[in-house]
């Protein structure tokens, strides 16, 4: 298959750069696949999985939201954060669970409560992930 | 005339004085090397998201998009953000990020304007409550962070879109000291909202007919928000690393002071305890020939 050029980069560093041959993107209105010469788009990300297919193999990371931006120079993946699937640990992300299911119901104004469910949903996302 | 006793102490405590400067200054050049990486690492997102900004901004007719691209209309009510160091000993890198900011204060409070100032970083607070004890909003401080993250910058980025969708302001500015090099940094003022883009970008950007998920409105509206964060964290990754390089080129030079200092106060000392001997034997010879 072709290559394309792909980056990854989060707010603190660039994350992977280089040239791919399909990447999986979850995007806010449905997944999907970027091939090369994909038509230019831009999307936002909904915090899931994006699989990467590469010519040496293929690589999987957890992204927690963000912007997919498709140009002719290839595709940008603007991440809030992305971390590798093998480094997610069940045991934790649980553990983070239900300390956050504790704050949705201690919360006391609507902007803690808020934040509190968005957390949640996207640990929710990081472990349906998981068991994938 | 200090006696030797004296002198040989005041030598001592410069010596003590330049072995905590001179440590000072190495551990700011460890420090900035870290602090610089983590500056430079972060400068792709940035300039892929402005261009990706640029990009939409192009697009829509000016003055159409939300409050946080075009502003609310008014120009009344001026935040200024001043991030500045939470430890002094740094030379005149926060006093210089103070004076910028006061300097523009100063200008807006005479156009009649009102200005709020939401401190992030002591020092600046330190030296602003004096003067605008009820301008000041509030204090942000970073103390406890080592190395910084996307996650301290975001909150601040989330009060600063909070407040501004309260109408508790209508201009937002932020001030800190970009990095060019060790002895060099600029004390900046960028302005957030209403965002500020490069002309040229934004024209280049509108001729490719893109795709929109899910819609444009919806993407600058998550985007924007997004966007101030990352403009927070960067100015203070900027602060970081020049705040690292000033304390680093002050230390340098107040070992080099300390270095001084001590060679001349090493030829007093010499001078006076050779005048004493002198003093002693002349009083032994005068004392001998007077038998």
């Amino acid at each position: 298959m072709a290559a394309f050029h792909f980056e990854l980069v989060s707010p603190e560093r660039l994350i992977f750069s280089g040239e791919v041959e399909q990447v999986v993107v979850p995007g806010s209105e449905g997944v999907f696949t970027v091939l090369q010469n994909h038509a230019p788009m831009m999307s936002t990300i909904r915090p899931g999985v994006i699989e990467v297919t590469s010519a040496t193999g293929a690589d999987k990371l957890f992204v927690r939201g963000g912007f997919a931006d498709v140009s002719a120079k290839g595709l940008t993946i603007l991440a809030e954060q992305a971390i590798p699937l093998a480094d997610l640990d069940v045991a934790k992300i649980d553990a983070e669970l239900r300390a956050v299911e504790e704050d949705i119901e201690d919360a006391s104004t609507d902007a803690t409560r808020f934040a509190a469910l968005l957390r949640r949903d996207q640990l929710a996302a990081m472990r349906a992930a998981l068991n994938l | 005339m200090p006696s030797l006793k004296d002198l040989r102490n005041r030598i001592a405590s410069v010596k003590a004085t330049q072995k905590i400067t001179k440590a000072m200054q190495m551990v700011a050049a460890a420090k900035l090397r870290r602090a610089q990486l983590a500056a430079e690492a972060a400068r792709p997102y940035a300039e892929r998201m402005e261009a990706v900004l640029a990009n939409i901004a192009g697009a829509i007719t000016p003055g159409a998009g939300p409050a946080l691209l075009s502003g609310n209309g008014r120009d009344n009510v001026h935040l200024l953000v001043v991030c500045t160091a939470e430890r002094g000993l740094c030379g005149a890198f926060n006093s210089s990020i103070v004076r910028l900011a006061r300097e523009r204060a100063n200008s807006l409070m005479a156009q009649g304007k009102t200005v709020k100032i939401l401190c992030v970083g002591k020092k600046g607070y330190d030296q602003l409550r004096r003067q605008y004890e009820k301008e000041i909003i509030e204090l942000i401080e970073l103390r406890s962070v080592k190395q910084m993250a996307f996650t301290d910058a975001d909150p601040i980025g989330r009060k600063l879109i909070a407040l501004f969708d309260q109408g508790e302001y209508d201009v937002c500015t932020i001030f800190f000291a970009r990095f060019r090099s060790v002895i060099l940094q600029i004390p900046t003022a960028l302005q957030l909202i209403p965002a500020q883009f490069a002309k040229g970008e934004a024209a280049a950007g509108a001729q490719a007919s893109y795709d929109y998920e899910p819609s444009e409105a919806g993407i600058l509206e998550s985007l924007l928000p997004r966007n101030i964060s990352v403009q927070v964290f960067r100015a203070l990754l900027e602060n970081a690393a020049s705040e690292q390089g000033a304390r680093m080129s002050s230390m340098d030079s107040a070992t080099r002071n300390a270095g001084d200092m001590i060679k001349k106060q090493t030829i007093t000392y010499n001078r006076s305890r050779q005048a004493m001997i002198t003093k002693e034997l002349i009083e032994i010879i005068s004392g001998a020939e007077a038998l």
